[in-house]
């Protein structure tokens, strides 16, 4: 039996659970489904472009060449947001590892007693008082923490997010501590732009119908009428997003807090956060600290992959549990082979079980959960409305005034709300969309334990780590 | 207390791993950065009450300065909103200059304080600033392998 020991240096972006995709050797981190995304940036550029080509040399010569160039920078800020939104890690909360989730289960055994045998234990909550209101902390099954007061666990990106706000697939990624600035940022700067552009077309129409008609108009610069249709549409959804925004920042909530109404009613608990003044508050989420990323991407680990020629199926030894469920499995390497031979045969396979690791889901069963949900998602989303962007504005304004989920399964509730479902059993919800049913079936996974009792992690799940350089 | 010098490579390399102690975060002023200054009873015979908290409290403070919001982190915001945050991507934050310099008082910590009575501080940045781990060697001096009995089966995993 001979065996075979590889190491390699990998990133640790590599290794990292959660159903995040990475790019530019971990700098980037965006979550698994970018197509609505694409679909936001195809808009504004297109728009944009829409604009210069046909409203800004007429406006630049009869109007003031200021005019193109406040839409350039708009455009160009416009854009910066929307990247640093989408590319950033938006407060990920790295995983527990096995001795840390070993203390918490002792702590909670010891805080529980004895269960009765056939007894369900109790849920696993930890009081703080924080401000002096009593705040209730959460064990996340999956993270294997009691999540810090104010994060959440997202099911898309199935990691948990400290101060979350919502996943918005519209920039293809969470909105968390790190980035609500940005992502606040972009809606404002969105909303100036569209309204921009929406009044300088109206303006160039009318100048240009003084002169040569209506009809002529539109059939010289056909752009118009596009770019008219998109603004119009994308006016109510961004503008109301943004004031909606603007509200919950005043107060210093965050929106998956206004949808599970924790601060709301008399007999809950006040925000314990808010500062009980309006600029406070603004100034605090807008110009605190930038809080940089805990989750250390782009740092070296060894990698150790042990390989021997007797079994059939040995996947890498330091791999995550998510990983050792694909379904590739290491060649059997016959003795006549040199040891060169073997270490490239078992990199083969290795590099295999990554990419679909990233790409498509580490398992079968979350492979069907996921493309289900993005095809049942996306498709109500395309047909219903005419622009995707109308859904935005209207569900945080559904939510506001706590009326039923009459509009059709827009997407940024879904993801917004998936949180809250393990808690409300709320049945108008439970009705309407058809994505949300997967969405409440990663739900339960939650509050039952999902992995196998600590007692068997992996023979050597603590890595040695190489301090590299951290993002 | 017998005391045998451990010299912080001689720890990490050679010394075996007995349990890990974690400090939780305090949350009684909000989300702040801020860890519990109760001592963990598993480290009563390993290092004195006041050392450890000392230590905790300085590094409350680094923290409490680093998470200020005042005159500085509003130009800090202010400036970088103006150039788009791509000044970011040039310039160290803040709250990176400080955490550097937590990483530096913990090394130093480490050295002359922790290493010496076979205990090991992590940075809480590597554990995601949720808990503030401290390691605990096995003490050649005592002979004795293990206070705590049950984490010895997972602690006990070479590093």
């Amino acid at each position: 039996m001979s065996a075979v020991m590889i190491t390699r240096k990998v990133r640790k972006w590599e290794k990292l659970p959660g159903k995040n995709t990475f790019c530019c050797d971990g700098r980037v981190m965006m979550a698994r489904q970018k197509g609505v995304f694409y679909l936001t940036l195809f808009l504004i550029v297109g728009t944009c472009s829409l604009f210069f080509a046909f409203e800004c040399p007429y406006l630049a010569v009869h109007l003031s060449p200021s005019v193109p160039v406040f839409a350039i920078v708009l455009f160009f800020f416009v854009i910066a947001m929307l990247l640093r939104t989408s590319f950033s890690d938006p407060g990920v909360l790295p995983r527990a590892l096995p001795e840390e989730a070993t203390f918490i289960e002792m702590e909670i055994e010891a805080a529980n007693g004895n269960v009765p045998a056939g007894q369900r234990a109790p849920p696993r909550i930890r009081n703080v008082q924080i401000n002096n209101q009593i705040v209730k902390l959460k064990y996340c099954y999956t993270c294997k923490i009691f999540r810090p007061p104010r994060a959440s666990h997202c099911s898309i990106c199935d990691n948990c997010v400290d101060r979350f706000d919502h996943h918005c697939p519209w920039v293809g990624n969470c909105v968390g501590k790190r980035n609500y600035r940005y992502f606040y940022m972009f809606t404002l700067s969105l909303s100036l732009l569209t309204i921009y552009i929406f009044t300088f077309d109206i303006v160039h129409v009318v100048m240009r119908s003084v002169d040569k008609g209506f009809l002529n108009t539109l059939k010289e610069t056909p752009g118009t009428v596009l770019e008219v249709l998109v603004c119009f549409f994308t006016l109510w959804s961004v503008v109301g997003l943004t004031g909606f925004h603007t509200y919950l920042i005043s107060l210093n909530q965050t929106t998956n807090e206004d949808i599970k109404g924790s601060w709301s009613g008399k007999n809950r608990v006040q925000n314990p956060y808010s500062h009980k003044n309006c600029f406070k508050n603004c100034f605090e989420v807008l110009c605190g600290p930038t809080f940089p990323s805990v989750l250390d991407r782009r740092g070296l680990m060894q990698e150790d992959s042990s390989f021997s020629a007797a079994s059939a199926s040995l996947p890498p030894s330091r791999s995550n549990p998510v990983s050792q469920t694909t379904k590739t499995t290491a060649p059997l390497i016959r003795n006549e082979h040199t040891p060169d031979e073997a270490k490239r045969s078992i990199a083969a396979p290795e590099e295999k079980s990554y990419s679909p690791r990233e790409e498509n889901g580490s398992s079968p069963r979350e492979e069907k959960s996921s493309s289900p949900r993005e095809e049942k998602g996306s498709s109500p989303r395309e047909e219903k409305s005419s622009s995707p962007r109308e859904e935005k504005s209207s569900s945080p304004r559904e939510e506001k005034s706590s009326s039923p989920r009459e509009e059709k399964g827009s997407s940024p509730r879904e993801e917004k709300s998936s949180s809250p479902r393990e808690e409300k059993s709320s049945s108008p919800r439970e009705e309407k969309s058809s994505s949300p049913r997967e969405e409440k079936s990663s739900s339960p996974r939650e509050e039952t334990p999902k992995v196998p009792p600590l007692a068997s992690p992996e023979p050597d799940a603590e890595v040695s780590v190489t301090k590299g350089p951290a993002h | 207390m017998a005391r045998e010098f451990h010299n912080l490579q001689e720890l990490r390399h050679n010394a075996s791993l007995v349990t890990k102690v974690f400090v939780q975060r305090d949350y009684t002023e909000g989300t702040v950065c801020r860890f519990q200054a109760k001592f963990p009873s598993e480290l009563d015979n390993r290092i004195e009450r006041t050392l450890l908290e000392e230590t905790v409290k300085t590094l409350n403070s680094y923290y409490v300065e680093a998470e200020k919001i005042g005159g500085q982190s509003y130009l800090e915001g202010c400036l970088a909103c103006a150039t788009a945050y791509i000044v970011f991507l040039c310039m160290e934050t803040r709250y990176e200059k400080v955490l550097k310099k937590i990483s530096g008082y913990i090394h130093e910590q480490n050295e002359k304080i922790y290493a010496p009575r076979g205990l090991l501080l992590t940075d809480p940045v590597e554990r995601g600033m949720r808990v503030l781990e401290i390691s605990v060697f096995e003490d050649r001096g005592s002979g004795s392998s293990s206070p705590s009995s049950s984490m010895s089966s997972a602690g006990s995993s070479a590093r």
